[in-house]
């Protein structure tokens, strides 16, 4: 069959769909965000009526896959790393219900954060929720496993989690597709009971799935995904999981590899391989992108096996491996990166003419008498209001976070408190924090720069559009107290005296600055919206 | 065969289509191929990079190694010197000379051109100019990727015919644009330098 050349993100998505899955849910999150965004434009999808509009957050989208598996169809859910983190209570628990259709869960992790506040490892989460997980080595593996994962997660009755990292999610390369297959019909669960996670059910249940575990050990220690190459010199053996495979590879180019490696793509790890590996050699060094999670399980807290990898030095602690950190663990070779002194970073900045840079120069003015220190932010475009030359906020920590900080101030006294949130931040997790302050009636500003999409990740639909000033009100902030403005150099005093007004009011305001992201403007389905809704 | 390029610029300057074009070209000379790109805040104005590894033989990396680039192609001066820790002992850099200025302390653009004709193996093009010459100056990419074609061990028509297939949705006065853009900086190159 002919190959697709298909970015590890577009391989995923590609599997899923000639898997026969009906629906995928997913927020954008770089680098999972290509994911959603080629079953968008798939015309495969459109035919099958495949669901692909975007969640809320990562928890709702979680839940609406368990729904629709719950119906007894496949889907799919898709997050960056973090994301796990909001979709956790959802995603821990659908490994107690199991499943009925198949339901595969995505998470690519950001080794180096190219665009990400952590590096977690979601491996652990894997572990955590006690099932099965896929780690590819390449976009031809990335494709296969999702493609084997609804069939594993029907098989066994569990969700599987395919973990991928942001090298391969954003590489392309050729991927041969295997055949076509066709939707689950809606069935419901054979046992009522399987979602009613009351105690004496999930009890049940959770013993089913701690019985499970020797099987998909046992599937592990025979999967095609975990290969044991012999090698003639067991001076050292090489466990590497994933992409880590491919920098060993590199560095003995079209040569064997000399030492016994095993390749750990499928988890629970295969514990007898690994078991032979160590008996068989001197020494064993452990290649993974991200945590020492293998490394720290086959080391052990007695420490007595010979294991090099990211906590003895061999390899560094923290980032993103490449052929020749691999190398220079094998060979001890070194190798030094100078770039020329005249090269200067560019830092990303707002694009010019960004409505956030006009509400940062109007808040910075309206700021001045209270002093520094009060405005919590959150992630999005926005955040780069933290650089030069605004230098105009001082808090970025999750999703949702701004309002929620700018209370727990507030509560300890530092009033005004402001907080800086997007449209899409503020749909995603801003308005229960905004409920918090509300019922407290919190001394508290909340800007929500409104510019009608999820700017930071490409310009994706947001679910606030049109429904801020409802959704603030609904949630009970006096009507008044909701001010909008149209954030350009010429309205400036007025948005500096909107600003000082509610600075002195002793409660929760809105302030909405409201202008349309300039990277969107060639999207014409968001401007006739726009206009269709009056918001410019 | 095998050939590892550097893909060098800033967000918006027409990497992508760079990289799809050699993609696609080597898809045609059924070439193994894999391409590792940066997204991220490309739309504000940092810099871009594109690992591109073409081959007849399997690849496994999707990185290229430190000192193995066989050429680095950038659209932007400072962007190619940036990746330079990456060059090969043989490689080529091929660079335009225009540079895009978003940040103050952009180095003096003398100094860097000296610094880069300073580099055994280097190729300076106004691709911007050329570009502009044969009607169109948003193909400034690729007069780039034309230059660079001559360092890419490839059919040059694999490439003419990526550029068919890439710009075909955007109509045949694009294609006939791009396809003389590439033609011209080809013809730069094999002109003005001997090899
Ligand atoms: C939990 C979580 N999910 C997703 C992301 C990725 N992400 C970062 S900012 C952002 C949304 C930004 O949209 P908005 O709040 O409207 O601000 P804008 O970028 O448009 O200014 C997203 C989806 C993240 N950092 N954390
Ligand atoms: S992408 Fe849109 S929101 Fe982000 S900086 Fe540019 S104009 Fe502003």
């Amino acid at each position: 069959m002919e190959k697709l050349l298909l970015l590890g993100d577009e391989a995923i998505a590609q599997a899923a769909l000639d898997a026969g899955m009906s629906g995928m849910y997913a927020y954008p999150g770089t680098p999972s965000t290509e994911i959603m965004e080629f079953i968008q434009h798939s015309k495969m999808a459109k035919e099958n009526n495949v669901h692909s509009i975007w969640s809320a957050n990562e928890k709702t989208s979680m839940e609406s896959a368990i729904g629709m598996s719950y119906a007894g169809k496949r889907t799919m859910v898709a997050m960056k790393h973090v994301g796990l983190n909001v979709a956790a209570d959802a995603f821990l628990n659908a490994a107690i219900t199991g499943v009925n259709g198949g339901l595969v869960v995505v998470t690519a992790d950001d080794p180096s954060m190219h665009s990400s506040q952590n590096e977690q490892d979601n491996r652990f989460y894997g572990k955590f929720a006690l099932i099965p997980i896929f780690e590819p080595v390449n976009q031809q593996d990335a494709y296969n496993m999702v493609y084997d994962a609804f069939e594993m997660s029907e098989k066994f009755n569990v969700p599987i989690l395919i973990r991928i990292t942001t090298r391969l999610a954003h590489s392309r390369a050729g991927v041969a597709r295997r055949e076509v297959k066709l939707h689950n019909k809606i069935t419901l669960p054979k046992n009522p009971r399987q979602f009613v996670l009351l105690p004496s059910i999930a009890k049940v249940q959770y013993k089913q799935l701690l019985d499970n575990q020797s099987k998909f050990e046992e599937n592990s220690e025979k999967s095609i995904y975990n290969i044991y190459e012999d090698g003639s010199d067991k001076s050292l053996g090489i466990i590497a999981c994933g992409i880590s495979y491919n920098y060993l590879k590199e560095n003995y180019n079209d040569t064997k590899i000399p030492f016994p490696v095993l390749r750990v793509c499928q988890y629970p790890v295969p514990k007898e391989q690994i078991k032979k590996l160590m008996a068989e050699c001197k020494e064993v060094l452990v290649l993974e992108d991200g945590y020492p999670f293998v490394e720290e399980m086959v080391k052990g807290i007695l420490d007595k096996e010979p294991v090099k990898g990211r906590l003895d030095g061999s390899l560094p602690r923290d980032g993103e491996l490449n052929p020749n950190i691999v190398k220079r663990a094998i060979t001890g070779e070194k190798f030094i990166v100078e770039i020329p002194k005249i090269v200067q970073n560019r830092p990303p900045a707002l694009c010019k003419g960004c409505g956030h840079i006009d509400a940062y120069l109007a808040l910075n003015k309206a700021l001045i008498k209270y002093g520094e220190g009060r405005v919590f932010a959150d992630i999005g475009c926005y955040t780069l209001g933290a650089l030069e030359p605004y230098n105009a906020i001082n808090s970025c920590v999750d999703m949702g976070a701004s309002i929620t900080m700018a209370k727990g101030a507030a509560d300890a006294g530092l009033v005004p408190a402001v907080a800086v949130i997007g449209d899409s931040t503020f749909t995603h997790s801003g308005m229960t924090g905004l409920l918090d302050a509300v019922v407290e009636n919190s001394p508290i500003t909340v800007i929500i720069s409104d510019n009608f999409t999820t700017g930071m990740t490409g310009g994706q639909n947001s679910h606030a559009l049109g429904r801020l000033e409802k959704i603030c009100e609904g949630i009970g902030v006096e009507p008044e107290h909701i001010r909008v403005f149209h954030p350009t150099s010429k309205n400036f005093d007025e948005m500096v005296s909107i600003i000082e007004e509610e600075l002195q009011y002793k409660g929760v305001s809105v302030i909405i600055p409201r202008r349309q992201c300039v990277q969107t403007m060639k999207n014409k389905d968001l401007v006739a919206k726009v206009k269709e809704l009056k918001l410019n | 065969m095998k050939s590892d390029i550097i893909l060098a610029g800033v967000g918006g300057q027409g990497i992508v289509s760079i990289a799809a074009t050699i993609g696609t070209a080597a898809l045609i000379e059924g070439l193994n191929l894999k391409q590792s790109e940066v997204h991220g805040m490309s739309q504000r104005g940092g810099d871009v990079s594109s690992n591109m590894r073409v081959s007849s033989n399997e690849i496994a990396s999707d990185l290229i190694p430190y000192g193995q680039a066989d050429l680095i192609l950038s659209v932007e001066p400072m962007e190619a010197l940036r990746y330079l820790p990456f060059l090969s002992e043989s490689g080529w850099l091929v660079t335009n000379s225009e540079p895009f200025i978003n940040i103050d302390n952009y180095p003096n653009l003398d100094e860097l051109l000296e610094k880069i004709k300073s580099l055994p193996r280097n190729v300076i093009i106004n691709a911007d100019k050329i570009a502009a010459e044969v009607g169109s100056r948003r193909s400034s990419n690729i007069v780039m990727l034309g230059a660079a074609s001559h360092f890419i061990d490839m059919d040059f028509d694999a490439f003419k015919k990526g550029i068919t297939q890439i710009f075909a949705k955007k109509g045949t006065e694009t294609v006939d644009v791009n396809i003389k853009a590439l033609e011209a900086g080809r013809k730069f190159v094999e002109e003005n330098y001997k090899f």
